[in-house]
């Protein structure tokens, strides 16, 4: 088959950790349209979901830092977080390991890629399962670009890895779908902790669903640090989507700025078009 | 002067359950194996928060050690910008540029 899925949230871990403190209108408006992205989800019918994540040093730190890393294990296990603090029960997660070799296998074709057969969830991928998957029922292959511990990956190489993930995943008999999931902008975990560039958010967000390839790869990661915190360099995970989307364009599902969550929460969906028509 | 080092100790504390039993039963041979100023010790027994984010330590690693340590989430932030107002804009790593905000 292919891929039958492709969306984008945030993971921030005051969505389920803070969920007491928010405005329960907007937190709620945020919750239901997660819940109309799970039931799309479902409807899609995937054999597993690969999750394109930032994780913020839970298994890797800069003694041997991968710019991009996918799982190959037959299970995973998160959060790795405090469960008070994040409100979310210590879990086990389905993998796909032989799925994943078959992707890893085909991507090294066209990029450059760590694996890893441990990984140990963060808020980055649990906060989104939580809502996505919340049974942990469906197979997960976890992904991750970093974004935490400088020198990054530049934007370009996130966008080839979409792409090659894209190329793989239509070898695959398996009906696999696509999440990514970050932040725009923000500034988590420091004194600006709240802070949210509203306009910087939309005018990304813009270029992000109508799948402007030469717009989006000209972000600087010091205009980014500058206008949207350090937070923002997250935004590889939403162009490594772009790149395996290439040609589709999104739909907003919702966005909207929750302080105490400390990001611009978003949802939004990516209705695939096959890549044979986008190429004619 | 060694942020690496700090961090890789938070970092540690945080993810591995055998380093965070060591924490608890002997803090200070855990602290002796990592290389350690004088300063940064002093951080990390008080525990300074605010010093220890003005000395760099990532957001994602010092949250955590803060939770440890007993901070709730509002007094987390506060001890940061508290180190600020004490010992002026971070020196190294992520936040650099933070103290240009207005």
């Amino acid at each position: 088959m292919s891929l039958v899925f492709a969306g984008a949230c945030s993971h921030a871990p005051g969505i389920t950790g803070r969920a007491q403190r928010a405005d329960p209108q907007l937190r709620d408006a945020f919750y239901a349209s997660l819940e109309r992205m799970r039931e799309a989800l479902d409807r899609a019918r995937p054999d597993a979901l690969v999750v394109i994540g930032a994780e913020h040093f839970a298994n890797f730190f800069m003694n041997n830092m991968p710019s991009l890393c996918i799982g190959m294990a037959d299970s995973y296990e998160g959060p790795i977080e405090d469960e008070a603090w994040l409100g979310i029960r210590h879990t086990r997660i389905p993998g796909a390991a032989e799925l994943s070799q078959r992707l890893i296998t085909e991507m090294m074709q066209e990029v450059d890629l760590a694996y890893a057969q441990e990984w140990k969830f963060d808020h980055g991928i649990m906060v989104p399962l939580h809502f996505l998957t919340p049974r942990y029922h469906l197979p997960v292959i976890p992904v991750n670009i970093n974004c935490q511990g400088p020198p990054l990956i530049p934007l370009a190489r996130c966008w080839a890895f979409g792409r090659a993930l894209r190329h793989a995943c239509e070898r695959q008999p398996e009906r696999i779908a696509v999440i990514a999931t970050g932040g725009i902008s923000h500034w988590p975990a420091t004194p600006d902790s709240g802070k949210i560039n509203e306009a910087w958010d939309r005018a990304f967000l813009e270029k992000f669903l109508a799948n402007r390839r030469q717009e989006l790869l000209a972000y600087t990661d010091e205009q980014t640090h500058r206008e949207a915190g350090q937070g923002g360099f997250e935004i590889r995970t939403f162009i490594a989507l772009a790149g395996c989307t290439e040609g589709s364009r999104g739909e907003l599902w919702f966005y909207a700025p929750i302080p105490i969550f400390a990001v611009g929460c978003t949802v939004a969906v990516i209705p695939i078009v096959p890549l044979a028509e986008h190429a004619a | 002067m060694s942020l690496y080092h700090v961090q890789k100790l938070l970092y540690q504390l945080n993810r591995d359950p055998a380093v965070r039993q060591r924490y608890e039963q002997g803090f200070e041979a855990l602290l002796a194996e990592y290389e350690l100023t004088a300063e940064e010790l002093h951080a990390i027994r008080q525990p300074d928060i605010g010093l220890l984010y003005v000395m760099g330590v990532n957001g994602q690693i010092l949250m955590h050690y803060a939770a440890l340590r007993g901070f709730e989430w509002d007094r987390y932030i506060e001890a940061m910008r508290e180190g600020e107002r004490r010992y002026g804009p971070v020196r190294t790593g992520l936040y650099v540029r933070a103290g240009e905000r207005s």
